[in-house]
This record gives structure tokens, C-alpha cells and sequence, in this order.
């Protein structure tokens, strides 16, 4: 059998998993984030939160719940790490430090699960479990409840700013979607393999009479919310490349579904929202097309494995676990960084130099490829309101999308959001490699040097949170600047899109005629696709020309 | 006021024959265009501030460390702000020329201005005879009196003070029947352009120059205090956000380039922000606004806002008057029905005497008629009769002879007279006859019914002439490609249900609203505009002012009321109501201008990249010579070419943003797929072509 047939055969496997749940669940999500019902359980929360869940929030007000609830994630989280030797189950563990402790926090908080310590080795169980975890939970919930809000925004039929309630949205995402699946998946992964206990750490004996400490712990439970939330931190510091966490090919691909379950969902929900299937199936589309492409270049690049060490080596085998091959490793490259997971089944500072480049450029797109849960969506709307903006011109109408027009207000929001994005990863990588202590912490030199710096920024700016291994990333000046990365690049984007969110909703809706845009159409999917490629293309092309493009071409 | 009825010289010209860009109209607009630079001016499109900017430091670049490199991209950095600035500057000067044309046809007029104090005079002299001083119409304040005589024009709004006479208001109002002006009571009020046809009356002028309709619209046509439009704004703020990315790509890269050990200078820096950023679409964005307006200029409408012609790029619904827009504003007389009993040959020899005195075209056209289809009756003579004017209390017309009185009119009025003469109301003449009007009504057409008495004998219907409403020619069409622009098409029409949708169906318009008064007019407008639907509708009356203000495009006929223009925010000259489709055509095609250029803008910046990014780094990585795909010849002049592509791309594309792109009406997909095919593919390829033709000739410069 050739290497090609398992590397589609899992590709084929994967697009039938998710071709059969995500309208499934899209349908659930639709109801979830409309529906004016609350579940007992979820009115205990808000008695506990003191929060009027039936209160249909400003989008200011609306954000201010966001930010809020997110400070309180990040002092806690920050309290967690300075104070968890004193906690129980902290299996020895001794205080972070303040500025590993701050980038764990934040980290956490904003989805992005960069992390900079082994987690095995610095983390007790109930900072793992009740800290971590619980932010795997309510981090993904949080994107969720504001991709849902704009939805919603787009969905009014005008009058005021109002844009749901963001409780209301937290609890029921939590709840209703991320518990109940992360749950069911937990236990098939236990069923195939992944460890879940409650040991501390075993000394082992090996077969070279050497001793081996192995670390058990809860760890199918947050491997499930890892991928469902598309939060990518690892219970173990190798991630999904551990034998403990992704035992077998099979958990290879039930992990890279979980990963894509929700942010495809997402976007199918959104046609749900705005009552137009034929929306959510269009930026759908879009997201598939991209990451179909990614997943086809990123397996060529690591099969035909180009470079003199895998010409050498005879394939590009470094860095990658025998169990999942090339391809498979390629797959979950792929998905894990055009979703914001940063999930890892390989190292991906050993992966070949354009591979390392799309993954890269994965990453760059925004994490709209499916992107993360919520933050995909959002992101993947954005682009599409640029792309009306544009393409809505060229038609002779002033740019609507769905009903709503784009105008000098509704523009400058947007501006901002493209902008953000771009200035704090562009400010971040100058920085990064003019400081001393920013190249204190890289590897290599020269291009590849680069690579790595540039790969964490990006990772960090678009809250991904996978790394090129061959940085340490451990010092405060890189915790100090991925931590600033990671907050600007998750809650000023966040800001800008509630906002938006809020002038859609007060607009009134224009109904659709021949003369409209139509953006459902194969051409609008094409549009948009090419507007997501060039935009990231032109604003990255000249660093990553310096970095993987140096080192594909040399 | 005076000549607007005449068509400015310039504007009369079809836009496509208009030569776009003159040599001698460049020369012209280079002092503006220089102007311009001042950065204050430039501080309205961040893009080209940017470049001026730009050109600025490298200026400084060149001069503390000269080079061959340095200084010709200095020139063309300079050059790509001059392109831009003139091309507003040309844009501008084309609605100065309009302006002056305008401007021209207010003198054209000259009044009689009464020497000497009115009130003195006219108790002493004969009114013929009042001492007069010619003077240009523009020279007339308030309060200055002017005599005019039959066939001359009113120089100015004013007021009768003495005198009778019957002025021909159609250039106002379109009601070609003359009407009685005189002095005292509420008919004294003369307007400005009205044609006096008898007698002679003197006038008080009421309005100063500089004050009248005309002069507004100069100050607007000339565009000196332009505000930029809603859409314009936004995609400027769009083009600044580009700008600003590769701002930071730029600065960022000259620190990724530093840590590569390929450290660049600030000229190549400097160059390569130039090429990126959006300059194309920045320098011809406000160019394209003001030419927009002047597209609209040159088919003699006069936009009140720039806003307007935006808002009529988004119409969704039309509403069209019928008479005068969907129909021939006059009636034909298309067949002649006669009832049973009556010979064709009397009907039209009736028909005929009634109307050969009557000179509206509907009765010209039974003349017509008759004359070419009953020669039997060609000696009939209408002379020693009485003509009876049509009066709106009686609805008919006639005509009186010695023993013998004919009259036509609406049936129920004509119904009524036969009826007073002791013809009884029912019989089966009546029920005939009512048949033949409701099959004339059927079809769209106007039942005219003839009756006849001779003698003092009863009255006796003889039967009906069928006007018919004659669809302009080409309507269909124009509506079809309405629909496929995605327009609803509204007829709006006083006449019943029933002739209403016959004409709707001939013409073939979407919707009719009959019996239409004015109140439903505003009700409908409001209606599709709840449902988030934007209106157009021309109008020309008074009553039409409420609907044209509430319209998002309400295009007012010159010759309507001064409360109607008042009320709409454009002007239709030439009183054209088909204009109304043409508006929507160039407030389309304004928009797909700015998307065009800008998808066109964004997309020529691939190319730029494979030119300078080889350039910037083959030294330090060899390996990068692999992007140089276009073989340019040397790194320094791949960036030249690369500058100067980007400058000259502005100057080729200035027509372009003059004339607006191509539009041709159909639906907003193909339009699309034509526009990414033409202008995104275009701007993709064209700048590789470019800028290796540009290599070809910039290698062969000595120093590069």
C-alpha cells in the first residue's frame, strides 16, 4: 500500500465524522444561544453570579461583562500559580515565578494555553484541574457567547445596540455544549487508551535498568476539553505527541475532530442565527477551502519531506512519533494551527522549512480556518465584512452584508479590528529579535532563529498557543511580551467585533434583491477566500520571506 | 434664472464624446495640481500624505548622500503625489467649466429696466412708453423694475406692478395653456425664464443675483466646498488602515532585515511603503468623487448633494410619473367607435368640427385621424362656429354652429349635457355606449365620447374617439434592465385601475398605483422605505414636494415649482422624468469606480513584492533570487521599476476615474464577476507586465 492511501483514507475518515455531527450540533448551538428557556441548573449560576440572565445587554455593556469576567480568570489564575505550593495535590510543586505565573494566567484566560513550563513537572493536579481546566471551560465558552453575539447583531431587525446577554451565553455554553461534549469524549478516550487517574508520580524501571519517573494524572478529561475548546494546552509538555494522551492513531483522529467539531459548527450555526442557511454554509465554505489547502500543502511539504536532513534522513521522521507518520502528524499540524488549538503530535520546530511556514501562515490568517471556537467565526465574519466592503463597491450599491449597510462607523470598527491583529504581531517579532533577552531565548540564528521567534508571536498574537520547540520561552522577557500578545491579540479584537456587533443590531435590516451582493455564492466563497489570502499574504510575506521562505528556497 | 431652459453649451455634449484628458487641460490644472501639495490639502487622504511624506525623507535621503537610485526614486516618490493631486485638480477643472458655461447663459438675457422711479413715472406716462435702459438680466437687484413685452423672456422673479398679460409658464410648471398674470391680487407673481405672449406688463424684480436657483447651483457644480460623501469617507478610512499595516510591515522589516544581517537603507524602506500602500486608489479616490458629479452635470442634472448620487446607486424602487415619463406626454387618437345607428362618416366629421379649432395635441391627433381616414369628410367647415373651451367644471369642448352644437368630452360630463336637452339618461344607446367606453378604458386608452344636437332638438351621442396613451419608445427594455439591476419599477398615475394596468402591462412596468393623489404617493415612498427599501421619484408640482423631500432621490423637473426643486436634492434641466434611470446608472457606476480601482490597487501589490522583495535580500540569501520571477535586471532597478509602475499607473488611470468603468445593467452577480475578472485578475497581471517593461528600459539607464 502506498503512503498516500492512510493519508487520505484518515483525511476521508475525518471529513465523514464531521460531515455527520456539525450540522447536528450546529442545530443545538442555534438553540443554545437564541432560546429564551434557561436550565435549572444554569439559573443556580446566575442566583450565584447575581446576574438577571433575561437582560438584553448594550454591547458595551456587553464587553465590560467579558473584560470583567476575564480579569477576575486572570487574577485567580495568577493567584493559582504564586500560592499552589500551599495547596493540596500540589505534588511538591513550588510557586511559579511572578512573570511565568502572569503568562500562564493570561494564557489560560485567553485560549491560547501557551505554555512555557513542563506541565507535568510544574503543575499540581488541582491547578491543573481546578484552575486550567475550569479556564478551558469558560475561555472557549467566552468565544463562543461573542461570535454568538454578533450573530445575533447581524440577526437584529434594528432599533437598539442590544446584543444578548454575555451570563446567559457563558453559563449555556458551558453547560449546554462544552460539559456534555466534553464529557462523552473524555470517556471514549479513556476507552481507547488515554490515562485517567488520580497517581502521582511512579518511578519506573526500564528495560536499560535506568530509572523513569511517569506522571498519571486526570488527563483524558482535559485532553477532551483541550481539543473541544480549541485550547491546545497539554497536560504533559509534549502534548498529543505523549503516549498518555494520544496513545494510537485512532486517538489521533478522534483529537484532530474534536479540535474542528465546535469551530465548524460555529459557522453553520451562524446561517441557523441569521435565519440564512446559506450563509453559515458559505463562510463554511471558506473555512474548509483554507484548510483544505493547508492540510494539502503541509502533507506534501512533510511527506515529499524537502531539505537536506529529511533527504539524508530519508523522510522527515524528526520530531514526529512513529505511531502517526508524516501524514498524521501533518494533520494535526494543520488543524491544530488553523484552529487557535496549539495542540502538538509533533515538534513542530522539526518540521520541514515550508512546513513550518504554513503552519505558520495557518496561524497568520487570524485563526479563522476554522479558527478557535467563537473566535473563528467572528473572524472569518470580519474578513467577510471587508470583503463586501470591497466587492459590495463593484456591484454599484453601497456594501451591505446581510441586510446591513457598511458604513463610515461600521468600517472604522473593522479597520481596527484588521489592524490590531498585524501591530501587536509585527511590534512583537521587531521587538523580539532586536532585544538581547528576546535572542537569549532562541536556538539557532539566522533564518531559522527567526522562524522560531516568529512562529511564538504569532502563536501568542493570534492566541494559538503551539510553539517551535527550540525556543525558551521561560525567561520573563518572553513571558513578559507573549503574555502582552496574547491579551491584545484575544480582547481588543473581541472589543472591536462586540461593537460592531452592537451598531448591526441597531441597523435595520434591507432586504435582499438582485441588485445585492448575493454572499452565498461560490463566487462570495472565492472572494473571500482570495481577501483572506492576500490580506495576510501582503501584511507577512516580507518577515516570512526572511524566515521559512529563506530556508524552503536554500 | 433666465436661459435655463437652454442647455449649457458644454453640458449639451453626450458624455462619450468629450475628449476625457486634453493636453491643454492638463496644462491647466498643473497650478492646482501644485497647490495641492501642501500638506494640509493632502491631509484628506492619508494615503498620498504618506507618500509626500515619503518623498520627503528621501529627498533629504539623496541630498546628505546622493545616488543615482536616490534620486530618481526622489523624483518619482514627487511624481506620485503630483499625479495624484492632478488628477483632482483635472476632475475639478471640468466642473469649473460647466460652472462657466452656466454662468455664461445668465447674461445672455437682457432686460428693459425702467430708468428713473416707477412710482413717479406711472402716474405720468403711458406704459408704452416708460423710458427703458437695456441691461444684462444679471445686473438686476430686488426692488429694480423691468418692462416686458410679448415675446420676451421675465429676466428675473419679481412681482407684476402694472399691467395684464399671458405668460407662457410652461417652462415651470409643463401646463403649455397660457396663463393670465396682472398686477394686484394673488396672480402677480411672474417667475424668472416664463415667456410673456400678449400684452405687456412691467415687473418688480424680487430676488438678487447670486441669490437665484442657478447661483446655488454653480457654487455646486464648481465644487469648491465639496463634502465628501458617506461611502467615500468609509473607504478612505479603509485605504488608512492599509496604509497603516504597511506602515508596520515596513518598520518591522527594517528590523527583521537588521537581525538577518541585511540591513536596508530608509530610501528602499521608503520605496517599498510607496508601492505598497493603496496610492492608486488614494490619489484617483477624490477624483472619482468629483467626476461622479460631473458625469451627472453633463446630462444637465444638478445634484444638490453628493450624497444623493451615492443614495441613487442603492435605489431598490422607482417611482414613475406615467404621463411624460412611461407614456408620450399627449394622447393620440387612435380609432373611432361609433354606436349603432350612427355612420363612421358622421362621427367623424363631428369629431372633426369639434376639434379644428382645438389646438391641444389630443385634438390635432382626431384630426389628424379624421383627415387620413375619412377623405369624405375633409370639406367639412368649421367656420362661423363658436368654439367652447374645455372647462374643468364641464369636462368637454365644442363647438357651436349656426343650428348645430357638437361636443366631446369625458362620458359622464358628455352623458350629463345630452341628458339636459330632454334625451332620456337610460336607453340602449347608453348601455352601448357605455360598453365602448369601458373596452376603450380596457386597454389603456382614453374614451373621448362626441354628442351632437341639431337644431333645439334633442341631444344624440354619436359615439367615441379612442386616445390612446403611446408608450415611449425603448421602455420595456430600459424597465427589463431595471429588473435585472434588481429595481422595482412603480407607475404612479391618476387615471382608474383599469387603464392604469393595461398601460402597465404594454409598458411593462412591476407595480401601478392608480388614482394616485399625492398623499398616496408620500404613503407609498414611506411604506417601501419602512421596509428598508430606498425610493426615486421625479416630480414637478408643488404637491409633489412632500414625496420628492421624503424620497432618498427625488430629482426635480426645472420646469417644476420652485417648492418642488426646493424639496428634491437633484435637478433635472432638461425636465427629462426618464433621467431618473440614468441617475441610478452613474450613481452605480460611481461606486463600482472606487471598488474597481481599489480591488485593482490592492491587487497590483503582489507583483510589487516579487519585484522588491528579491531585491531587498538576493544579496544576503541568494536563494530569494528564485521569487524574482519577472528576471528583473538588477535589484536597483526592479525597485525603480517598481516606484515608477506605481506612478504611472495614476496617470493612466486618470481617464478611467473620469468616465467611471463600463456599466452595463445587469445583476449584481455578473456585474461582479465581470468586475474581479476585469479589475482584480487585471491588477493582479497588469503590474508584472508593468513593471518587467519598465526594467527593460530603466536597466539601460547608466547607474543602475
Amino acid at each position: 500500500m502506498s503512503e498516500l492511501a492512510p493519508a487520505l483514507g484518515q483525511i476521508l475518515v475525518l471529513v465523514v465524522l464531521l460531515a455527520v455531527s456539525v450540522p447536528r450540533l450546529a442545530r443545538h448551538l442555534a438553540r443554545v444561544y437564541t432560546s429564551p428557556k434557561h436550565l435549572a441548573v444554569e439559573r443556580v449560576a446566575y442566583r450565584a453570579l447575581r446576574v438577571d440572565p433575561d437582560t438584553d445587554q448594550h454591547w458595551r455593556s456587553y464587553a465590560m461583562s467579558v473584560l470583567g469576567f476575564s480579569l477576575v480568570g486572570v487574577l485567580l489564575l495568577h493567584a493559582y500559580g504564586r500560592l499552589q505550593q500551599h495547596l493540596p495535590l500540589s505534588l511538591g510543586s513550588s510557586a511559579l515565578p511572578a512573570d511565568g505565573s502572569w503568562s500562564t494566567a493570561v494564557s489560560f484566560v485567553t485560549n491560547t494555553n501557551w505554555q512555557w513550563y513542563s506541565g507535568e513537572a510544574a503543575l499540581g493536579h488541582l491547578m491543573q484541574m481546578s484552575g486550567l481546566t475550569v479556564q478551558n471551560f469558560v475561555s472557549a465558552a467566552v468565544g463562543m457567547a461573542v461570535a454568538a453575539a454578533f450573530a445575533r447583531g447581524l440577526a437584529g431587525t434594528g432599533g437598539e445596540e442590544r446584543i444578548g446577554n454575555f451570563f446567559a451565553d457563558l453559563v449555556r455554553g458551558v453547560v449546554r455544549v462544552l460539559l456534555p461534549l466534553a464529557f462523552v469524549a473524555a470517556l471514549v478516550l479513556v476507552l481507547i487508551g488515554v490515562v485517567q487517574n488520580f497517581t502521582g508520580n511512579a518511578d519506573i524501571r526500564t528495560l536499560s535498568d535506568a530509572t523513569q519517573v511517569l506522571t498519571g494524572g486526570p488527563v483524558a478529561s482535559q485532553e477532551a476539553i483541550k481539543e473541544l475548546g480549541t485550547n491546545g494546552g497539554g497536560f504533559y509538555n509534549v502534548n498529543s505527541a505523549h503516549p498518555f494522551e494520544n496513545p494510537t492513531p485512532l486517538s489521533n483522529i478522534l483529537e484532530i475532530y474534536l479540535l474542528l467539531l465546535i469551530p465548524f459548527a460555529m459557522a453553520w450555526a451562524f446561517g441557523l442565527i441569521v435565519r440564512d442557511r446559506r450563509q453559515g454554509a458559505a463562510v463554511l465554505s471558506v473555512m474548509a477551502l483554507l484548510l483544505t489547502v493547508s492540510v494539502g500543502l503541509l502533507t506534501w511539504a512533510e511527506m515529499a519531506g524537502p531539505g537536506t536532513a529529511p533527504e539524508l534522513a530519508g523522510g522527515a521522521m524528526e520530531g514526529k512519533e512513529v505511531r502517526f507518520g508524516t501524514a498524521g502528524s501533518a494533520l494535526f499540524g494543520a488543524a491544530t494551527t488553523a484552529t487557535s488549538t496549539g495542540a502538538v503530535n509533533s515538534m513542530h520546530d522539526s518540521l520541514t522549512a515550508p512546513g513550518g511556514g504554513i503552519t505558520m501562515f495557518n496561524m497568520m490568517l487570524g485563526e479563522v480556518a476554522p479558527g478557535g471556537v467563537g473566535s473563528g467565526l467572528y473572524g472569518m465574519l470580519m474578513l467577510a465584512v471587508v470583503t463586501v466592503f470591497l466587492a459590495g463597491l463593484m456591484v454599484g450599491r453601497t456594501p451591505e452584508y446581510l441586510g446591513k449597510k457598511i458604513g463610515q462607523r461600521e468600517i472604522v470598527l473593522v479597520a481596527c479590528y484588521v489592524l490590531v491583529t498585524p501591530f501587536i504581531l509585527l511590534t512583537g517579532i521587531a521587538v523580539a529579535i532586536t532585544a538581547g533577552d528576546g535572542l537569549a531565548g532562541l536556538q539557532e540564528s539566522g533564518p531559522h532563529g527567526l522562524s522560531e521567534a516568529l512562529y511564538a508571536v504569532t502563536s501568542a498574537s493570534n492566541n494559538n498557543g503551539s510553539a517551535f520547540g527550540g525556543l525558551t520561552s521561560g525567561t520573563p522577557f518572553w513571558n513578559t511580551l507573549l503574555g502582552l500578545c496574547m491579551l491584545f491579540g484575544r480582547f481588543l479584537p473581541m472589543v472591536f467585533v462586540l461593537a460592531l456587533a452592537g451598531r448591526f443590531a441597531r441597523q435595520h435590516h434591507v432586504p435582499p434583491g438582485t441588485g445585492t451582493l448575493p454572499t452565498h455564492r461560490p463566487l462570495f466563497v472565492g472572494l473571500l477566500t482570495s481577501v483572506a489570502l492576500v490580506m495576510v499574504g501582503l501584511t507577512y510575506i516580507p518577515v516570512l520571506a526572511l524566515g521559512p521562505i529563506v530556508e524552503s528556497l536554500s | 434664472m433666465t436661459a435655463l431652459t437652454v442647455k449649457p453649451k458644454a453640458g449639451a455634449k453626450p458624455a462619450g464624446t468629450t475628449s476625457l484628458l486634453t493636453p491643454g487641460q492638463l496644462r491647466e490644472a498643473l497650478p492646482g495640481a501644485f497647490r495641492k501639495l501642501d500638506p494640509r490639502e493632502l491631509a484628506s487622504t492619508p494615503v498620498m500624505l504618506v507618500v509626500e511624506i515619503g518623498a520627503v525623507a528621501t529627498t533629504v535621503l539623496s541630498v546628505v548622500d546622493p545616488s543615482t537610485l536616490g534620486w530618481l526614486v526622489t523624483a518619482w516618490l514627487w511624481l506620485t503625489v503630483l499625479f495624484a493631486t492632478l488628477a483632482e485638480s483635472v476632475a475639478e477643472g471640468r466642473g469649473k467649466a460647466q460652472a462657466a458655461s452656466l454662468r455664461a447663459l445668465q447674461t445672455e438675457t437682457t432686460a428693459r429696466k425702467v430708468r428713473g422711479s416707477f412710482d413717479q413715472l406711472r402716474n405720468t406716462t403711458n406704459l408704452a412708453d416708460l423710458p427703458t435702459a437695456e441691461v444684462p438680466s444679471t445686473q438686476l437687484r430686488t426692488g429694480d423694475v423691468v418692462v416686458v413685452a410679448a415675446g420676451e423672456r421675465i429676466p428675473g422673479d419679481g412681482e407684476v406692478i402694472e399691467g395684464v398679460a399671458s405668460v407662457d409658464e410652461s417652462a415651470v410648471t409643463g401646463e403649455s395653456a397660457p396663463v393670465i398674470r396682472e398686477s394686484g391680487g394673488d396672480r402677480s407673481a411672474v417667475t424668472g425664464g416664463t415667456v410673456v405672449l400678449s400684452d405687456q406688463v412691467v415687473v418688480r424684480i424680487t430676488s438678487d443675483p447670486g441669490q437665484s436657483f442657478v447661483d446655488r447651483m454653480i457654487a455646486l457644480v464648481e465644487g469648491s466646498e465639496r463634502q465628501r460623501t458617506p461611502n467615500e469617507i468609509a473607504l478612505n478610512v479603509l485605504l488608512g488602515a492599509l496604509t497603516f499595516v504597511f506602515v508596520m510591515v515596513v518598520v518591522s522589516l527594517y528590523f527583521v532585515a537588521d537581525y538577518s544581517g541585511a540591513k536596508q537603507s530608509l530610501l528602499v524602506l521608503t520605496a517599498l511603503l510607496v508601492c505598497l500602500i493603496p496610492t492608486t486608489i488614494g490619489g484617483l479616490l477624490s477624483a472619482i468623487g468629483i467626476a461622479g458629479m460631473d458625469r451627472l452635470v453633463r446630462r444637465n442634472v444638478l445634484a444638490m448633494s453628493g450624497r444623493a448620487v451615492e443614495a441613487a446607486g442603492d435605489v431598490d424602487v422607482l417611482l414613475l410619473d406615467k404621463t411624460g415619463t412611461v407614456t408620450l406626454g399627449n394622447r393620440q387618437a387612435a380609432e373611432l367607435l361609433p354606436v349603432s345607428g350612427v355612420s363612421a362618416a358622421r362621427l367623424a366629421e363631428a369629431a372633426l368640427l369639434s376639434s379644428l379649432a382645438d389646438e391641444t395635441p389630443e385634438g390635432r391627433s382626431i384630426v389628424a385621424l379624421v383627415r387620413q381616414d375619412f377623405n369624405t369628410v375633409t370639406e367639412a367647415d368649421g367656420s362661423g362656429g363658436e368654439l367652447v373651451a374645455f372647462s374643468a367644471s364641464t369636462r368637454m369642448s365644442g363647438l357651436d354652429l349656426p343650428g348645430r352644437r357638437i361636443r366631446k368630452g369625458a362620458g359622464s360630463a358628455v352623458a350629463r349635457w345630452v341628458h339636459s336637452t330632454g334625451t332620456p339618461a337610460t336607453s340602449e344607446v347608453t348601455v352601448e355606449l357605455d360598453a365602448l367606453v369601458d373596452r376603450v378604458s380596457r386597454t389603456g386608452g382614453t374614451p373621448l365620447v362626441v354628442a351632437e344636437q341639431v337644431g333645439a332638438g334633442r341631444a344624440r351621442l354619436l359615439g367615441v374617439v379612442h386616445l390612446k396613451d403611446i408608450v415611449k419608445e425603448g421602455m420595456r427594455e430600459r424597465f427589463d434592465e431595471m429588473r435585472a439591476m434588481g429595481i422595482r419599477t412603480v407607475m404612479i398615475t391618476g387615471d382608474n385601475a383599469v387603464t392604469a394596468a393595461a398601460i402597465a402591462e404594454e409598458a411593462g412596468v412591476d407595480d401601478v398605483l392608480a388614482e394616485a393623489t399625492p398623499e398616496d404617493k408620500l404613503d407609498l415612498i414611506r411604506k417601501e422605505q419602512a421596509g428598508g427599501r430606498m425610493v426615486a421619484m421625479c416630480g414637478d408640482g408643488t404637491n409633489d414636494a412632500p414625496a420628492l423631500s421624503q424620497a432618498d432621490v427625488g430629482v426635480a423637473m426645472n420646469t417644476g415649482t420652485a417648492a418642488a426643486k426646493e424639496a428634491g436634492n437633484m435637478v433635472d434641466l432638461d425636465s427629462d422624468p426618464t433621467k431618473l434611470i440614468e441617475v441610478v446608472e452613474i450613481g452605480k457606476q460611481l461606486l463600482i469606480t472606487r471598488g474597481a480601482l481599489t480591488t485593482f490597487s490592492v491587487a497590483n501589490d503582489i507583483a510589487k513584492y516579487f519585484a522588491i522583495l528579491p531585491a531587498m535580500f538576493v544579496v544576503a540569501y541568494p536563494g530569494l533570487d528564485d521569487l524574482n520571477i519577472m528576471r528583473l535586471s538588477s535589484p536597483e532597478s526592479a525597485i525603480l521599476s517598481a516606484v515608477v509602475f506605481n506612478a504611472l499607473v495614476i496617470v493612466a488611470l486618470i481617464p478611467l476615474a473620469l468616465r467611471g468603468v463600463r456599466y452595463t445593467p445587469s445583476s449584481a452577480s455578473d456585474l461582479l464577476r465581470r468586475n474581479i475578472l476585469v479589475y482584480g485578475l487585471g491588477g493582479l497581471v497588469a503590474p508584472f507586465v508593468g513593471i518587467k517593461l519598465l526594467d527593460l528600459v530603466i536597466s539601460l539607464v547608466p547607474g543602475i
